[in-house]
């Protein structure tokens, strides 16, 4: 018996299936916004569910407690994701797909907002919904913002800071061409002069926009459509890959996410470094970090001063699906209290969203690296804002490796990312 | 895994099963056959159904959504709108590499998009599994007949072996990207400075060994319970003919532990053309590592139907890798060895 | 008499050569043996020494053990921050008992039909079931998603045990088929002959024989079971998740810090148990099973 007819009904599956294109779900998504449907359990209260990915340092829960002493009849469950923002991103997807009406409020990452917006899956929040934005920094609100209006409230932010050696640098550079400059103190110094996170992931993204951004680029216009073949977007990337092939920046770092960098420069072994602000807490106090007494902080570099960092951070957003939205808007709104927001600060090192707490003193007491946050945040620029944002990282992430990698001009790089984002977002 | 066996009846190599009727059918056979046939369907039910249940409805509404457009952006509105039915659109994408133009129609996918690493991940998802298969082969057999042999600490071996399977794929990942770091164990211990995870071959082979070493004992645990399956007394008898210990190999254990052996090169195969975890945690798919199932699963977050497409063209090329299997390296486990003296020479 | 002095030295030659020969063998073997060992253990032995390193020398690179502590194993079960580890080994212990009896027992019955029995559209059922392992995996997950938000399964043991099920079964049932092919039919139908009814026989005579294929194949069920971490991240609850996923969840002290140390303590947690459970089974059930065998 050699024939391999057994293999038959596999492919005989595939057969039925085209006969069968009535059942299975159908077109995925569409968009739902506005309509009656939304407009059913806005003035629903009752208990209702947070989900955030894994609460680190233990802030949400004991806020979630106050809030249910508080509320005995709006009672929250916290669910928890897991620790992967991949995966917390996948989760909602799904249960937004399946309009779960118990995420009622999610905590959403910066760079996903837009994406649910389109789907229609966020509740705007605005009118009867609205948040009050008065005090919160300006491109935290850009963030939590698609087409003019607020689907997420901001929660929390971060934004990259440089870090350098004081007993090495005498005064921190202010701009790239400075920055390089000091490269020779590296050298002399047989250590590497600088490293943000190269590796092909959202890390590089990251660290590509800030050098695109820096230098008066940007990788979409106003309307959303991509805008890369520009002399300021060429100098910028430019500069990481000039610093890649001259060695200011270590080939290894080409290697690097956040927690390898980090590791380089605890160990001695970089300059400058560019980095979120949870690595000031470990380098001051991990027993093998060698640059405890040694750490200098200020804002990342640009062309004639403080350069623009991403954005990242977290929003609060109201599912559409929720059916107690009025206990979900309440909730949202005591997670901006002034009160809740100097609580994650202090336990959980998330960077504020109200402006003022920077220059509170106890917290600057505490966190040291809140004034040069704050340059950093109100420099920001958001990642690209844009419904197709997997398809934009992704461009941005493979066509910069590659010009770092030395595999393409960067003119050809920026042209490739710019190619690629067009046909994503035409796909309508 | 199981250790020495009880009394083993003596067994000829040359037959396998039961002798099977093939002769000239007369009526009662035929009755024979459907007794049989309704005593199989009962046995089959319980399998049939679990795997139509989880697996074979998603794989349907999968292929009925490859058809359908993925959702497009209203420019006004700036919502998603369903894209309605789209023929085959979606495998003519992916095959011609045809990504959607700005101005409608398409255009060849420029680098950077997804579509523009079909074939590029096809050719990575197959040296990936040629390599891995034959490496985890040729180990898994090596082990398996030391682990066969009798000597003091084969216990200790055997356990040995068990751990890198044991070791949950989401820390075995982790590990090795831990091991792999640019200053970590492996380039301390062997004091290179290997961009493991940055350059093209290097992390080719951190793939390839990581898979390697997490898989080989599903291959040695496979063919040991093969090994255990041979009587001793088919080498007894051999060696008193005097074969040395190569033709012991050749035409004893091969040919008897071929059976599972395919069974397990068949397995390995199938799951190594949907190797995921691995390259997605080591490179994120840089360096030509992008694996047809990470090129899935990065299609998901940008458009389900899509991706449903691209999960059935994998499909059918897995479809096609084991129709050639058992068409042409018979891996056929009802093969009628004892009727049609064809199977095992 | 002097002949046979002779031929007791001959007989001695012969023996020291074949006792040298047995010898250089068995050194081989310690010498395979050992090679095994250390490409197998080398990473794991990584693993246990960083689930030992202190948190603030995750990246210590001395072979030996430096900064040992316990706390990535306190921290691994400490449930005061939401870990739920500890319940996680449970569900995942139940769920990959389930599976593994469920689908042995399922599996069973099919490969006894498949090798045994003759019947039209074998070839079928054999390709219908090999197809089940084709289809990314990765893919499966937005349908069935979709299949038990509708039936309302989602977070339950079932979502998680039956899908785990349907991923084993095709291993599970080419396997034995392919074992139970091998085995000496001959002496069941003579147990029949003997007044066994086709029942007892497969029990007491084939079940026995075949145990070494059908506890190879019960790790092999056990351990796919217990690694699966796609469908449970997605499919599973706070109460019923397993251990991969709890350990994706784990997270360190700050944002963007990996918890290396309590990753590979979670590792040398769950997998050392697990070798030391399939030894200790190996032994009861193989001695068991063959013990019955003789009668």
């Amino acid at each position: 018996m050699k024939s391999p007819k057994f293999l038959l009904p596999a492919a005989a599956a595939g057969v039925l299936a085209l006969t069968l294109s009535a059942c299975g779900g159908g077109g995925g998504t569409t968009g739902g916004g506005g309509g009656g449907d939304a407009e059913q359990g806005l003035d629903g209260r009752g208990p209702i569910t947070y989900v955030q990915g894994k609460d680190n340092s233990n802030v949400v829960r004991p806020l979630v407690e106050k809030w249910n002493a508080a509320h005995p009849n709006e009672k929250v469950t916290f669910k928890e994701q897991t620790d992967q923002a991949d995966q917390q991103h996948d989760d909602l997807v799904q249960n937004y797909q399946a309009k779960n009406a118990n995420y009622d409020v999610a905590s959403v990452d910066v760079v996903w907002t837009a994406e649910f917006a389109a789907k229609g899956w966020l509740q705007p929040l605005k009118d009867k919904m609205a948040v009050d934005t008065a005090g919160m920094l300006a491109p935290t609100v850009e963030a939590g913002s698609y087409k003019g209006t607020l689907y997420a409230a901001p929660v929390s932010s971060d934004g990259g800071i440089l870090y350098y050696r004081k007993d090495l640098v005498p005064t921190a550079p202010t701009t790239w061409a400075e920055m390089m400059e000091m490269c020779s103190i590296a050298k002399a110094n047989n250590i590497g002069c600088y490293s943000g996170q190269y590796k092909q992931y959202e890390g590089l993204t990251v660290n590509a926009s800030e050098a695109i951004n820096s230098f008066g680029g940007s990788v979409l216009d106003k309307d959303g459509k991509p805008s890369l073949n520009t002399p300021e977007a060429k100098e910028g990337l430019e500069n990481l890959v000039k610093a890649f092939a001259d060695g200011n920046i270590p080939k290894e770092a080409i290697t690097y996410q956040e927690e390898e960098s980090r590791r380089a420069f605890q160990d001695g072994n970089l300059l400058f470094h560019r980095n979120w602000p949870y690595v000031y807490n470990l380098a001051t106090t991990e027993g093998s970090s060698k640059v405890k007494d040694v750490l200098g902080m200020t804002a990342l570099p640009g062309k004639d001063g403080p350069g623009a960092s991403s954005l990242g951070g977290h929003s609060a957003a109201i599912s559409v699906y929720s059916k107690n939205k009025a206990t979900a808007h309440d909730f949202v709104k005591f997670l901006v209290e002034e009160e809740q927001q100097k609580f994650f600060a202090t336990q959980g090192s998330l960077a504020p969203v109200l402006g003022d707490l920077y220059e509170d003193k106890e917290l600057v007491a505490k966190l040291p690296y809140l004034p040069v946050l704050k340059t950093s945040i109100e420099n920001a620029v958001p990642r690209p804002v844009t419904p197709f944002y997997p398809a934009v990282t992704q461009a941005i992430q493979e066509n910069s490796y590659a010009a770092l990698k030395g595999e393409k001009s960067v003119e050809q790089a920026l042209s490739d990312m710019q190619k690629s984002i067009e046909t994503a977002g035409a796909g309508s | 895994m199981a250790t020495e066996l009880g009394p083993t009846p003596v067994k000829s190599p040359a037959s396998g099963g039961t002798p099977v009727h093939h002769g000239p059918k007369g009526v009662g056979e035929d009755n024979k056959i459907l007794s049989q046939g309704k005593w199989a369907s009962w046995l089959l039910a319980p399998t049939v159904i679990a795997l139509a249940m989880v697996i074979v409805y998603p794989i349907i509404s999968a292929i009925v959504m490859s058809f359908q457009k993925d959702a497009g952006l209203d420019p006004v509105t700036g919502l998603f709108t369903a894209g309605g039915p789209a023929g085959v659109q979606n495998y003519v994408n992916w095959i011609a590499q045809q990504c959607a133009a700005p101005g409608g129609g398409t255009v060849a996918c420029p680098p950077g998009t997804l579509g523009a690493q079909f074939w590029s991940a096809t050719a990575t998802t197959f040296l990936f599994t040629v390599i891995t298969v034959t490496f985890e082969t040729i180990l898994g057999f090596w082990m398996a007949m030391i682990m066969a042999r009798t000597f003091k600490g084969r216990s200790l071996v055997r356990a040995a072996v068990l751990v890198p399977w044991a070791i949950p794929t989401a820390v075995t990942a982790q590990l090795w990207l831990f091991i792999f770091a640019f200053e970590g164990i492996a380039n301390n211990l062997f004091n290179a400075s290997i961009l493991w995870t940055g350059s093209e071959w290097p992390a080719k082979w951190a793939v390839i060994i990581a898979d390697t070493w997490k898989t080989t004992p599903f291959m040695a645990l496979l063919i040991l319970a093969g090994l255990q399956m041979i009587p001793a007394e088919v080498y007894e008898a051999a060696k008193v003919d005097g074969a040395t210990a190569w033709q012991r190999f050749r035409l004893i254990t091969l040919p008897l532990v071929k059976p599972a052996l395919m069974v397990a090169v068949l397995f390995r195969t199938l799951d190594a053309l949907r190797m995921f975890d691995l390259p997605y945690i080591l490179t994120g798919g840089a360096n030509n590592t992008t694996t047809l199932s990470i090129l899935v699963i990065n299609q998901i977050r940008q458009g389900f139907n899509a991706a449903a497409a691209l999960s059935t063209i994998t499909f059918i090329i897995i479809f096609i890798v084991a129709f050639i299997f058992v068409r042409f390296l018979g891996a056929n486990v009802v093969e009628q060895s004892g009727a049609t003296g064809k199977g095992k020479k | 008499m002097s002949t046979g002095t002779a031929l007791r030295a001959e007989q001695d030659r012969g023996r020291k050569a074949s006792q040298n020969r047995e010898k250089w063998a068995q050194g081989r073997t310690y010498i395979s043996a050992a090679v095994i060992l250390i490409w197998c253990l080398a990473p794991a032995y990584w693993m246990v020494v960083t689930a030992f390193r202190e948190v603030g020398f995750t990246y210590d690179t001395s072979l030996l053990p430096t900064h040992v502590t316990l706390d990535n194993f306190i921290t691994a079960f400490d449930t005061s921050f939401g870990n739920r580890f500890g319940q996680a080994l449970i569900n995942s212990i139940f769920i990959g008992v389930t599976v593994t009896v469920i689908s042995l027992l399922i599996g069973v019955f099919a490969a006894y039909a498949l090798a045994r029995l003759n019947f039209r559209f074998k070839y079928l059922v054999l390709g219908f079931i090999l197809g089940a392992s084709m289809f990314p995996g990765v893919a499966l997950i937005t349908p069935l998603f979709q299949l038990f938000t509708n039936i309302g399964w989602m977070g339950t043991y079932q979502a998680l045990i039956i899908p785990n099920i349907s991923f084993v079964l095709p291993l599970t049932v080419y396997t034995m088929t392919s074992f139970f092919r091998e085995m000496p039919w001959e002496l069941e139908e003579s147990a029949r002959v003997d007044g066994c009814t086709q029942g007892q026989a497969f029990r007491k005579v084939i079940m026995p024989l075949a145990a070494p294929a059908i506890f190879t194949t019960a790790i092999l069920a056990f351990i796919s079971s217990w690694n699966e971490f796609l469908i449970a991240s997605q499919l599973s609850s706070d109460a019923t998740q397993p251990v991969t996923v709890a350990i994706a969840s784990f997270a360190g002290a700050q944002p963007n810090q990996i918890p290396y140390t309590a990753i590979m303590a979670a590792g040398t947690i769950v997998t050392i148990p697990l070798v030391i459970l399939v030894l200790v089974f190996q032994r009861k059930i193989v001695a068991g099973l063959t013990a019955g065998a003789v009668k």
